[in-house]
């Protein structure tokens, strides 16, 4: 099965791309390129997640890449949410009477 | 049986056009993230992974996985990062600008200092 | 009140219907239970936040999406291209920008759309969300063409609200 071949070379320049966005990840100069490379590198695994479930015909990989996005999104916004707020307890309510009483410029 | 295997061998062939070009499209995306000089275009080097990229890997291995519910999870594993790459992109983009990140804004130009040159 | 029933009806069927596909069991005792339990909970849940309503439930409007987004994926397919001949260029010349676009009148859910298909079409990003408009960050000047984002906004709005009424 050549397929097995284009699955094999996707999953490799896949890698690849993981492995430039980690370099990336530790140069990164700020906090939000960090966020940014966590957020591609997560994109990547399940990407690379899905390549490798189709190669070793383990469906049950789809599975784990389909959870590891929604994981993936829901980090991504409670990382950006922390170092906003320095909290995650604040509710949705105070973060908008907060903006309100401080005239737009939080953080 | 032919008939039906030329129709394997077009799907196959297809399916493996769309994933080796969304793969150079990830690489590209991931080239483009070291390469450019600040934060905010970095953005849309990752936008190019996150939406061509994944998406024509994800319809390559539809067209290979023929019709089953693997299909179907595949379909909504792109019609879910479809609809969330735009939102995490944004959340990004708007925590960095509201925390004061300045983007550059004139020409860019030198080939010198690929990773510096973030105006933080 | 009738439409609020018709949208909960169907929101039931979606999720019951996901719930089918993603298990893959089509009757096995306890795996359907969990399943019936937790759509009852996404309901009960969905409609004490007062959430049932045409928003959630997009599914009156999920044909004119399916155009608008097969426009926008041609536009994402091009806009791919220009990104990725711009970075990879050996020599990078690229000239970022920060434009500020104003909205057309729509609802939320038209407005939300322009926002999130500008910040999907790489090249653009939608930076912030103001009163009267946009502001956007480009890779490129080539990128910042006001006459597109706003042919964009017209499309997303007769997308999410219907016709060109």
């Amino acid at each position: 099965m050549w397929m097995t071949f284009v699955d094999f070379a996707v999953a490799g320049m896949v890698a690849i791309g993981m492995a430039l966005i980690l370099a990336r990840l530790f140069v990164g100069p700020t906090l939000y390129d960090r966020v940014l490379a966590v957020n591609a590198f997560g994109t990547k695994t399940v990407l690379f997640l899905v390549v490798f479930a189709m190669m070793v015909g383990e469906p049950a990989a789809i599975d784990i890449a389909l959870l590891y996005a929604l994981m993936n999104f829901i980090a991504t916004i409670a990382i950006l949410k922390f170092f906003r707020y320095r909290s995650l307890e604040v509710a949705l309510s105070q973060m908008a009477l907060r903006r309100a009483l401080d005239g737009e410029d939080d953080a | 049986m032919s008939v039906g295997f030329f129709i394997e061998l077009g799907l196959d062939l297809a399916s493996a056009a769309l994933m080796l070009t969304g793969a150079v499209f990830v690489l590209a995306g991931a080239l483009g993230m070291l390469r450019l000089p600040d934060f905010y275009t970095r953005l849309h080097a990752a936008g190019v992974t996150d939406t061509l990229g994944a998406e024509m890997i994800i319809i390559g291995l539809m067209l290979q996985s023929g019709w089953s519910l693997v299909t179907v999870k595949l379909a909504l594993l792109g019609l879910f990062v479809f609809l969330t790459s735009p939102t995490a992109t944004h959340a990004t983009a708007n925590a960095a600008y509201k925390s004061g990140l300045k983007p550059i804004l004139q020409r860019f130009n030198p080939r010198a200092s690929d990773d510096e040159g973030g105006a933080s | 009140m009738g439409r609020g029933l018709l949208y909960g009806v169907i929101l039931t069927l979606v999720l019951a219907v996901l719930w089918l596909l993603l298990s893959g069991m089509w009757w096995h005792g306890i795996i359907t239970g969990l399943g019936a339990a937790s759509v009852i909970m996404s309901i009960y849940m969905t409609a004490r936040f007062g959430l049932i309503d045409g928003e959630t439930v997009p599914f009156k409007s999920i044909l004119r999406f399916a155009r608008y987004w097969l426009w926008l994926g041609g536009e994402i397919f091009k806009a791919n291209i220009e990104v990725v001949k711009l970075a990879l260029s050996p020599k990078l010349n690229i000239k970022p920008v920060i434009t500020h676009v104003g909205v057309s009148e729509g609802s939320d859910l038209a407005r939300t759309t322009y926002a999130n298909s500008i910040t999907l079409t790489p090249g653009t990003v939608t930076v912030e969300v103001e009163e009267g408009g946009f502001l956007i960050h480009a890779l490129d000047e080539s990128f910042a063409d006001t006459e597109a984002f706003i042919d964009m906004g017209k499309r997303a709005t007769a997308a999410a609200d219907g016709g060109a009424s």
